[in-house]
């Protein structure tokens, strides 16, 4: 049983991409030439196609983010699959998979249907949708993973309702043997966070704001990796944010476990510090931003593939929601549309981050260790592309976004790397 | 016109909260004379938001307003259209449509003072937001040291007991280090925030004996209604005991402060909260002057933005 990923028709892209620096790691390939898409299809002739002049700009094969918050059902005053999927295709995504944290949960084959259904009519790029874990995320009875594995459950998870239950963890993972899933997992353990709001540290003390221990994160993945391990399972764990969780991950990797990890945009660039404004929209999430010691823990570990991937965990919220004091108001920014830009900016071109290693964290290496399509820039694939001009300046949110929501923590920042154009199974998905 | 807001005391340097504290004095005065109003603010108004219970920021707050002569008008969560669901962002927005010259701020959640200021050009005066600031109640602490005690400079003060939900502890800390002094946090270790050494500048000590070393003992009140469930300490009969300041826990000399409302047998025992010699009732009686000289300062004194005082403070040279 695999992913159903799901796109609307549309026409096949047939164009050629003159000059641009053609960069695919995972494939081997690195050269300035063109790049030909025909009927959807990378190769070709490139006779009698539409030229783009790529000069100046990178092609890579086109990024996949396994965790994007598309609030439908049920919030679609905040975002929708159409909103949703165009906001990716903005920020150069070909593949996006939605958490079923949505009213009501997915949680069962029928509310999944109906999104992979509409997703088939709306959806600007391939999207997949993770199945909840248990009933209502309530962390008690599993959901039937086995019907919604068969209609196309990209994995499951109770994100942001982390399973407390060791036992029932223990169950999912006895189950994942018949669906073959990953388990994606939000891992922290709720009574060490109580009330927490913030990172546990030196800036929260001094804000009075309650705080998120880095402990609450890494106890539950040191659980669930043991968990994994004993029933050779596997598990995603998402936006790691604290050394002390890296060090979990690495420890498990050294002897075998089956497990990979996520981190954001936010965490490798972003502290704590930050915060010290107290507006919620920009700098408010869970896990939290935390401090420069593990923004450097989770570079290196972004670099030595202790994590394997780069994910946004994009999660729109509106201004009324997010205008509110800083304690009361819900976790989340949104990124897909400034996540190159954001890691091209403040970790490629201050010379922490190796560009080539970036395009793979965020896309290759990320399909792969949620078992999606890898996009892939060689001949005879179906054309899953991003152009990208990695010096334009872009103000962040200076002319709109795609997504409904703009809760972002870079509004009106002034990032390096504009996405001019994204090719997404075969379609053109995002041509300004 | 925005004008300058005081959110947190770090709004404030060495030399503002001197002469903050210079106009209190001079405002003492007034209040010894048989009319005790001035002037100085008439034609200004002042708009106090109490979300949250308070009896002293409240009340001095109000009586500092009407003795500078401004226009007071005070709101509060319970009777106001908070009730019917209105966030606290309309409620600024409406407010401010009023025309305030100053918006008093008391609520529950940290930021939430910082989210006004986002919503109106009035100065913005943090009456206590959540467990973060309570920036007047550090002046008025440190004008109750000044006259009381001495000079800020190079005094011991030890904050005790539940530092961890205390905006006053976590002014004062800030307020009483920018005026020479040194800051000792001693208090069970639940509720010692995270950091506190490197975030705050203090030392800490969870032994009461520790107290011995200082020149002033804030005793810190414990704040029940923010710990939630399952608590930061087993009993309050075991925290009496063992953090409870007393008689028996002092040395002659030493000058007890508490910000109010007091915990009677809690953390403080009920003969020492009734010692005149504490300083307990000059905080409170000081909370007004104080206050009328942070109003005065933000609206007639030398502040950026604002028009310079032509008549300082009506029969008050300062």
């Amino acid at each position: 049983m695999g992913a159903r990923l799901v796109q609307r028709p549309g026409p096949a892209a047939s164009l050629v991409i003159r000059g641009a620096r053609v960069l695919d790691p995972a494939a081997g390939i690195d050269e300035v030439r063109d790049l030909v898409i025909r009927d959807g299809v990378i190769g070709g002739d490139p006779e009698g196609l539409e030229a783009i002049d790529g000069t100046g700009m990178i092609a890579v094969p086109g990024f996949v983010d396994p965790h994007v918050h598309l609030r439908t059902p049920g919030r679609e005053d905040l975002e929708d699959i159409a909103t949703g999927s165009m906001s990716a295709a903005a920020g150069g995504f070909v593949t996006i998979v939605a958490m079923p944290n949505t009213s009501p949960v997915v949680d069962n084959a029928a509310v999944l249907g109906t999104l992979i259904d509409r997703a088939e009519r709306e959806a600007a790029v391939r999207v997949g949708f993770y199945a909840a874990i248990t009933v209502g995320q309530k962390g008690k009875e599993l959901t039937e993973q086995v019907e919604m594995a068969e209609l196309g459950a990209a994995g499951f998870s109770d994100d942001g309702h982390p399973v407390s239950d060791a036992g029932v963890m223990r169950r999912a993972l006895q189950y994942q043997r018949i669906t073959g899933l990953p388990l994606v997992l939000h891992e922290e353990d709720m009574t060490l966070s109580g009330r927490g709001v913030a990172h546990e540290g030196a800036v929260a003390s001094r804000l009075g704001l309650a705080g998120i221990p880095p402990v609450s994160e890494s106890i539950a993945v040191a659980r669930d990796a043991v968990l994994a391990e004993y029933e050779g399972g596997f598990i995603h764990i998402c936006h790691v944010s604290a050394s002390e969780t890296v060090d979990e991950i690495r420890r498990a990797k050294e002897r075998g476990v089956r497990i990979t990890g996520e981190v954001t945009p936010h965490h490798l660039t972003l502290t704590d510090a930050a915060i010290a404004s107290l507006d919620p929209a920009r700098h408010k999430m869970n896990p939290p931003l935390r401090e420069e010691s593990d923004r450097r823990s989770l570079i290196a570990a972004l670099l030595d593939g202790t994590l394997d991937l780069v994910a946004t965990d994009h999660a729109p919220h509106d201004a009324d929601e997010k205008e509110v004091p800083f304690e009361e108001a819900p976790f989340g920014i949104t990124g897909l549309e400034t996540a190159f830009a954001v890691c091209n900016t403040h970790l490629v071109r201050t010379g922490e981050v190796p560009l080539e290693l970036l395009v793979r964290r965020m896309g290759s290496d990320a399909a792969a260790a949620l078992a999606l399509p890898v996009p892939t820039l060689a001949e005879g694939a179906v054309a899953d592309v991003a152009l990208i001009d990695p010096e334009a300046v872009v103000v962040v949110g200076e002319g709109g976004f795609q997504s409904k929501s703009r809760n972002s923590a870079w509004l009106g920042e002034q990032l390096h790397g504009r996405v001019n154009l994204t090719i997404a199974g075969g379609q053109i998905a995002w041509r300004p | 016109m925005t004008r300058r807001s005081l959110l947190t005391i770090a709004d404030l340097d060495r030399a503002e909260i001197a002469r903050i504290l210079r106009v209190g004095n001079r405002f003492a005065e007034v209040m010894e004379r048989d009319i005790k109003k001035v002037p100085t603010l008439r034609g200004r108004t002042i708009i106090n938001m109490f979300f949250e219970a308070s009896t002293r920021t409240s009340t001095s707050f109000e009586l500092a307003g009407k003795r500078l002569s401004a226009d007071v008008v005070n709101v509060k969560g319970s009777g106001s259209s908070v009730e019917k669901g209105e966030t606290l962002k309309d409620t600024v927005i409406t407010l401010n449509s009023y025309l305030p010259d100053v918006l008093v701020i008391r609520h529950q959640s940290v930021g939430a003072c910082q989210l006004a200021a986002r919503h109106t050009g009035a100065a913005v005066i943090n009456a206590g937001d959540g467990k973060h600031e309570h920036p007047t109640q550090t002046l008025l602490d440190l004008y109750t040291i000044e006259r009381e005690v001495g000079p800020l400079d190079g005094l011991h003060i030890a904050f005790v007991g539940d530092v961890a939900h205390s905006r006053v502890a976590r002014s004062g800390i800030r307020g009483f280090q920018m005026m020479g002094a040194r800051v000792t946090l001693i208090a069970p270790p639940t509720l010692i925030p995270r950091d506190a050494e490197e975030a705050l500048g203090v030392a800490t000590s969870t032994d009461i004996r520790d107290v011995a070393d200082a020149d002033v003992v804030y005793v810190l009140r414990m704040q029940l209604e923010r710990m939630g469930p399952g608590g930061f300490v087993p009993s309050l009969r075991e925290y009496a005991a063992t953090y409870g300041v007393n008689h028996g826990r002092l040395r002659p000399g030493q000058r007890v402060m508490h910000a109010g409302p007091i915990n009677r047998g809690v953390e403080i025992s009920g003969a020492l909260a009734d010692d005149p010699k504490t300083l307990i009732e000059r905080q409170a009686a000081n909370g007004m002057v104080v206050r009328m000289a942070v109003l005065y300062d933000l609206l007639a004194g030398p502040s950026p933005g604002a028009e310079p005082a032509e008549h300082p403070i009506g029969a008050v040279a300062v």
